[in-house]
């Protein structure tokens, strides 16, 4: 099929993959038992918004459920568009389930609308026993997670990162390439 | 569950089955024609292999250096880099390496013969004048040229065409200089020049056609990129702005520089044409204006329907 696609220069839109994702929660459970890195409770989810009515229908049934979900869990809402042209939707709740339910929210209302691949990636808060803030990024497209740890002045504090790829190794799946551990400046978190 | 709000376009998957049929069957006849006359079939394959192997293997090689563009790391060009990452992630393929090219033709383009091995070049020109959200339509669609392989495609497609203009070259200044080789026997000089007379007229009308069809495969890989490029961003409009932009700004370049780029043209976003000359559309590596933006208009028009 590859070849023929090849041959028909076509490709398909990746549609994203969900089911990794929940693996978060137990992640978070890993992290703090393991290294003493505790979740801060933020989460965000970044897609591409598309043009026209169809996407304009799908967003406008996406705030109106997410709203109600997080009156329903307590939790608090955040849309902003970065200078990309992204959409990120972030979410602070204490409890981790919550978070990844919201977030989740999010995923099956755009694949619904055939929206799907869309998704670029969620984001989840976590600070280290020192107190250094990373993420644990879930990339759509590949169902794999990578840890991101910013410093000041667009660096990466590689080491930590690697610390917890080591930790998680075993509770998720991890993606492989480095390469496609890709940064994520400027984050509607704080 | 998972679906898609845009249907395949049939048509123009079949058109380009049709056009990759019609020069498969003329590469089988031109070579089984040259095997028959020169009877030596050895040359032709050692010559259309290293043809072929040479054009592979270097092609983002030597696009970059016709093109004098150099690669850029994620420090000299962190928003260009960053831009292609999220595109990456969101197309889900291998990030290719990033150049800039420093010339103020605005265009950009892909090459490299696999995902592994891309390179995509954009120029300073198409950086200054494209917004950045059109910038990214321009990178989804070279990236969408790298995920379709168009550079092994077209090189492919296109390679036994080089040699059959190659063949024609080289056999008349064979026949100009008169003297060696062929011609040299008396007793079989009128057999041998019917030969070569051939030959020529074989590879000369081997050429013409291949180069009408390689042509026409090219735009309709023009128009799938288009296509998979707007569907990956989801703003098939604003592809259509950048086009709109980049094509309207080519005609206003001095004629010198964009003769000197004319060569790359099949991989570039927009052909470089010299103004005045008027391409008739079956010459073109690219689909007229109209026709991309009429197919771009249609996305839109089917991302606008509720699902």
């Amino acid at each position: 099929m590859k070849f023929l696609d090849a041959l028909l220069g076509r490709s398909k839109p990746k549609q994203p993959q969900l089911d990794a994702l929940f693996g978060v929660t137990g992640a978070a459970i890993t992290l703090e038992a393991a290294a003493g890195m505790k979740p801060t409770g933020e989460a965000a989810v970044c897609f591409k918004p598309a043009s026209g009515q169809g996407f304009a229908a799908a967003s406008e049934e996406l705030k109106g459920l997410l709203e109600l979900a997080v009156q329903e869990a307590g939790s608090t809402l955040k849309v902003t568009d970065d200078r990309f042209g992204y959409r990120w939707v972030a979410l602070a709740d204490p409890e981790m389930e919550d978070l990844v339910t919201s977030v989740h929210l999010v995923n099956s209302t755009l694949e619904q609308h055939g929206f799907g691949p869309q998704l670029l990636c969620s984001v989840f808060g976590f600070s280290g026993a020192e107190g250094q803030r990373f993420y644990l990024v879930y990339l759509y497209k590949r169902g794999t997670f990578y840890p991101f740890a910013p410093l000041a002045g667009e660096r990466r504090d590689n080491e930590l990162e690697l610390r917890v790829k080591a930790t998680l190794g075993g509770d998720l799946p991890i993606e492989p390439e480095l390469a496609r551990w890709f940064a994520l400046w400027g984050l509607p978190l704080d | 569950m998972a679906r898609t709000r845009f249907p395949a376009d049939a048509g123009l998957t079949s058109r380009m089955l049709g056009t990759m049929f019609l020069l498969g069957l003329l590469y089988v006849v031109f070579v089984a024609v040259l095997i028959a006359i020169l009877k030596s079939w050895v040359l032709i394959v050692v010559i259309a292999g290293g043809f072929l192997f040479f054009q592979y293997f270097f092609s983002d090689r030597l696009a970059l250096a016709a093109m004098r563009g150099h690669e850029v790391s994620p420090e000299q060009a962190p928003e260009l880099h960053q831009m292609v990452d999220r595109l990456c992630a969101l197309a889900d393929m291998p990030k290719p390496r990033v150049a800039i090219a420093d010339t103020d033709l605005p265009n950009a383009f892909a090459t490299g013969r696999n995902q592994k091995h891309a390179v995509l070049c954009v120029t300073t020109g198409v950086q200054r004048r494209l917004s950045p959200p059109e910038l990214e339509a321009v990178l989804s669609h070279e990236l969408s040229h790298v995920a379709h392989r168009d550079v092994a495609v077209m090189t492919i497609a296109s390679f036994l065409g080089i040699l059959a203009g190659m063949v024609v070259r080289s056999s008349i200044y064979a026949g100009a200089w008169g003297g060696g080789g062929w011609g040299r026997s008396n007793d079989r000089d009128s057999n041998a020049g019917a030969v070569i007379l051939l030959v020529v007229l074989a590879s000369a009308v081997v050429y013409a056609i291949s180069f009408l069809l390689t042509r026409l495969l090219s735009r309709y890989r023009e128009l799938s990129a288009d296509r998979a490029g707007a569907i990956l961003i989801g703003r098939p409009s604003l592809l259509a702005s950048a086009l709109v932009k980049i094509t309207g700004d080519m005609s206003r370049i001095p004629t010198r520089d964009l003769r000197a780029a004319e060569p790359l043209n099949a991989f570039f976003f927009a052909p470089a044409a010299a103004p005045g000359f008027s391409f008739s559309t079956l010459f073109a590596t690219h689909p007229p204006l109209e026709r991309r933006l009429e197919q771009l208009e249609q996305l839109e028009a089917q991302l606008g329907r509720p699902a």
